[in-house]
């Protein structure tokens, strides 16, 4: 059985200009010791997603769908329970840990609250627990450092008391919501390379949010790929970055400025503006940046699922690289360029 | 090539904060800027790279003057803009403009984008005709790829990349020599991203422009740039041609900071990075290390670099390195 | 270092796609007209219903205030020798009673309605005008000529607002314009305050530091940038500063310092009432149900317009 499983999940909130679907039916799963990648850019709806189902949503979003944790439904779990599950069994980092970390109490106390919570510890055995976690990831001197505030941490050193509260509890899956998007890159690569080992010495899952390509291609086992709200291509890490099928996922590598490859003169790019999500567009809502579409695009694109667990939701064939033949119920012929 | 329009000359910028209680007032001073030297050519571009700390923000702000520079001087066309009364160096915003970090904070949300674009057509030349005014603020909106149309329309309005887009008609509209771009792309999305590194590329050649772009992705720099300089703390420590620093750093900050960059390349990840780790974090600035500055985490150190301060000194090729290692160490990828 | 060609991402081909040019389509139309942040609000402030009861209301009590002495068949100080004291009553023509003197309270608490709203707009506007200005330039300036301005408001506000007040009164006596003047000189402070703190947040905004990297000169500054930004708190300040200005003036009506017979206002008719509350009690009840009235709605207006302007709502 897989540890995580979501289907159709739905996410829409309620705004001033209208009702915003953020995230519109999506379906994954995750295995136990896997890592999956939930790769989109702003208004792709994936930090909405993560919350739904960790039940996190602000007051005027609202969430359908299932999501099984290791048989489970959370999204139909009161919140209770869900409060006894988050921080022991799934752990969340967010993005920005200045906010995340309350600039009242030192480091300690918000370390040992988890823990004393969760697994019923006593003060001392509470705090050594912190010390240790601390030492792991590579705080210097943490017996000292324990007691101290947020405000005389750095950032990176934050983040890394926000991954060392997030791994106290040893969860069994760990939700990191862009990470390092706020770190340097020298301090992010430690970081990465921290979790990559925590994650390998405990077996643990972990849903990673990003927009950052290159961070995905060093710790994860499988991608997804959203836009506007959709899953538009799924697949492991080897078949996104070397087999492309998504317009949308071969444009963003693209443009993806890369040190390793000589400067080429123009960085390729995807025209046009990242979606509205109150004015998409009919049918495919990639078509009106994609420079493949073609009219049939003015219809929704099927989602094209391969035995290995890829996925395309293009009318692209995913295997052949040609438009998929149209379906239509009239006699009229197709067109004669597109391929039979 | 020969003059630099921009000559840039020991400069530096402190900050001075105070400790202690009343009765044992400590000053401390963070040299933000520490000493920094370099040229720029018309059409040239220079990246300064650095991550958090390094100054690299505070540089661009001295430069334009936003800032008043502890020391050193800022040779603009041969003219010095830190001994310039206020309003000589007002003047002078003409010529030097700069393009922010974050696209919507540096637009008033209460003016239209034709007025924040119109502004500096305002305050210099007060008696062009209106009709004018909207014609020039129409033509750049063009030129930075926007919708003319879009003229009365909100920041709020608009998406991260045409804001920025905005920002950067806004610089523009004076007709510029030099423009100081710090981390315009770093609040973008990454498909923007390449539009508007595109576009600043695109117009540097158009219109000739002097681009000083500051940045913390090695891989963002390297596209946009001909020559490279790398801050550290404050200091320079390396200022190469951008062929010479991706294939060949000269410094072990440098060649520490293109090992850590992520490669969105599955396979060439895997192949492990290890090998040149910086260790530690980042000393504080109030007490920075003595002699080599980045001494502390340097994997090459020997006992020298304790003490003395490395000069920052010109190699064989141009290029210039403020390591005492430098002859000895080959960093090359 | 090259990828092998089997692992080359491909490069998307070059198909020209079936949109037209979006700039031909756009040149031809008309300019998009925008939304600025005053409508999104205004309909935000729409749709808080307590909002707008409480605006409905006001602007009834407006009419009422303006018109209704102008249609009432009593007058003001019209001394009704047949109904002293006498409760309302429809018949009489007394529909909110009479005082102890005959005077018609339904057109006594009109007239002084005017007089407890002039009050609260004017002493308010005054306030406003000195206040911002005073706020605005101490914290844009800041350094020593913000320490000296705002050192001056410092020890204003220690003066003893009474004291002062009846200093006023006794030397130039007890007229109108001198309310305006007592209230309003102390109100600005307030606002000077707020707005100066207002101001030292917007000084440091990257769209101010953008403003001066453009050139544009500090008096432009504060006219363009600062002062438009400042605008909602201000508003929202001023909505909430009219009750408290007409509860002072009534306050001082309570004491017996406020407006002169005949004119009234609601602190006097209250005032008044209060003293004949056991036997007249509809001479305490009218007056103080307007005067609780209109402090409540213009706290909801100004908690809605609080709401409506706060930036975090914005998607």
């Amino acid at each position: 059985m897989a540890l995580l499983e979501v289907r159709d999940l739905r996410v829409q909130f309620e705004t001033p200009e209208g009702v915003v679907q953020a995230v519109n039916g999506i379906d994954f799963h995750l295995e136990s010791g896997e890592t999956l990648a939930i790769v989109g850019e702003s208004g792709a709806g994936k930090s909405q997603l993560v919350m739904a189902i960790m039940g996190l949503l602000a007051e005027n979003g609202s969430a359908s769908g299932a999501a099984d944790f290791k048989g489970q439904d959370l999204m139909q779990m009161p919140q209770k329970e869900l409060n006894k599950i988050r921080g022991r069994e799934i752990a969340m980092i967010f993005q920005d840990p200045m906010t995340s970390l309350n600039p009242f109490l030192t480091i300690e106390k918000q370390m040992t609250e988890v823990v004393m919570h969760h697994q019923g510890l006593g003060k001392h055995e509470a705090r050594g627990h912190a010390v240790e976690m601390l030492r792991a990831v590579r705080i210097p001197d943490p017996e000292e450092r324990v007691k101290q505030y947020p405000h005389e941490y750095s950032g990176g050193m934050r983040q890394r008391v926000m991954i060392a509260m997030g791994l106290l509890c040893e969860p069994d899956l760990l939700i990191a919501d862009e990470p390092s998007t706020a770190l340097d890159v020298t301090v992010q690569a430690q970081i990465m390379q921290l979790v990559g080992e925590l994650r390998d010495k405990s077996n643990m899952s972990m849903i990673l949010i990003t927009h950052d390509l290159a961070v995905v291609a060093e710790i994860c086992d499988r991608i997804i790929v959203m836009y506007a709200g959709e899953m538009v291509e799924a697949g492991t890490v080897d078949d996104i970055f070397y087999r492309p099928r998504h317009p949308y996922t071969q444009g963003l590598l693209a443009s993806v400025p890369r040190l390793d490859r000589l400067a080429d003169d123009e960085l390729h790019t995807i025209p046009g503006n990242p979606p509205n999500l109150l004015d998409l567009p009919s049918g495919c809502r990639f078509r009106d940046r994609c420079s493949l579409a073609r009219e049939v695009c003015f219809e929704a694109p099927p989602l094209q699922v391969q035995d290995d667990g890829c996925m395309s939701r293009c009318f692209i064939d995913m295997n052949s690289g040609e438009f998929l033949p149209v379906q239509s119920n009239s006699d009229e012929d197709n067109t004669g360029e597109d391929s039979m | 090539m020969n003059n630099p329009v921009l000559r840039v000359q020991d400069l530096a910028v402190n900050f001075i904060s105070h400790t202690g209680g009343l009765l044992r007032r400590k000053e401390r001073i963070l040299r933000a800027v520490n000493g920094i030297s370099f040229e720029l050519h018309a059409s040239e571009t220079i990246g300064i790279v650095g991550e958090s700390g390094s100054g690299k923000s505070t540089l661009a702000r001295a430069i334009l003057g936003l800032i008043k520079p502890n020391r050193g001087r800022v040779m603009w066309l041969g003219e010095n803009l830190t001994e310039l009364e206020e309003e000589a160096l007002r003047q002078k915003r003409k010529e030097i403009q700069i393009v922010f970090q974050d696209p919507i904070a540096s637009l008033n949300p209460r003016m239209t984008a034709g007025d924040i674009i119109s502004e500096p057509l305002w305050t210099f030349y007060p008696n062009m005709a209106r009709l004018q005014v909207e014609e020039r603020t129409r033509g750049m909106m063009k030129m930075v790829g926007l919708l003319p149309n879009q003229i009365n329309r909100y920041p709020h309005e608009f998406s991260g990349g045409q804001c920025q887009r905005i920002g950067i008609a806004r610089a523009l509209v004076l007709n510029p020599r030099l423009v100081v771009c710090d981390e315009p792309v770093s609040a973008l999305d990454v498909s923007i991203q390449a539009q508007i590194i595109n576009l600043l590329k695109d117009l540097q050649k158009k219109l000739g422009l002097a681009l000083i772009f500051v940045a913390h992705d090695l891989s963002v720099v390297k596209h946009i740039s001909d020559r490279v300089m790398v801050m550290y703390m404050g200091c320079n420590m390396e200022v190469s041609q951008r062929e010479a620093l991706y294939r060949r750093p000269l410094h072990p900050y440098t060649s520490a900071l293109m090992k850590s960059v992520p490669i969105p390349d599955p396979k060439l990840a895997a192949e492990a990075r290890q090998d040149s780790w910086l260790t530690g974090d980042m000393p504080s600035p109030y007490e920075p290390p003595k002699g080599c500055i980045f001494h502390t985490r340097c994997p090459y150190k020997v006992k020298r670099c304790e003490a003395d301060v490395p000069a920052l000194r010109r190699m064989e090729h141009g290029d210039w390195v403020a390591c005492h290692r430098a002859e000895d160490l080959d960093l090359s990828i | 270092m090259n990828t092998p060609a089997d692992m080359q991402i491909p490069k998307p081909q070059v198909v020209k796609a079936e949109v037209e040019d979006p700039f031909a389509a756009a040149m031809a139309g008309q300019d998009v007209r925008g939304r600025s942040l005053w409508v999104d609000a205004w309909h935000r402030l729409l749709k808080n219903k307590a909002a707008v009861i409480s605006g409905i209301i006001m602007f009834i009590m407006l009419l009422l205030v303006i018109a209704g002495p102008l249609v009432s068949p009593w007058e003001g100080d019209f001394t009704d020798w047949d109904n002293t004291a006498s409760p309302p009553n429809f018949e009489t023509g007394h529909w909110f009673g009479t005082d102890a003197v005959g005077r018609d309270i339904l057109v006594r608490t009109l007239e002084g309605g005017r007089i407890s709203l002039l009050v609260g707009l004017v002493a308010t506007l005054v306030s406003l005008a000195i206040g911002v200005t005073y706020g605005a330039v101490a914290g844009y300036y800041g350094g020593f000529t913000d320490r000296i301005m705002m050192r001056l408001v410092d020890i204003i506000y220690a003066l003893p607002f009474m004291f002062f007040v009846i200093l006023l009164m006794v030397v130039f006596g007890r007229h109108i314009v001198l309310i305006f003047v007592a209230i309003g000189a102390v109100n600005w402070l307030d606002m000077a305050r707020i707005v100066r703190g207002q101001t030292l947040g917007l000084k440091n905004t990257e769209f101010v530091e953008a403003a001066r990297a453009c050139g544009v000169d500090h008096k432009a500054i504060i006219r363009r940038h600062i002062i438009p930004n400042l605008l909602g708190v201000v508003m929202v300040y001023v909505t909430l500063t009219i009750p408290q200005v007409i509860l002072v003036e009534s306050f001082l009506s309570f004491l017996g310092l406020g407006v002169q017979e005949p004119m009234s206002s609601w602190g006097a008719l209250v005032n008044d009432g209060a003293q004949d509350m056991e036997s007249a009690p509809w001479t305490l009840v009218f007056p103080a149900t307007f005067l609780t009235v209109t402090l409540y709605c213009f706290n909801y207006i100004g908690d809605g317009m609080r709401d409506a302007l706060d930036p975090k709502d914005r998607a």
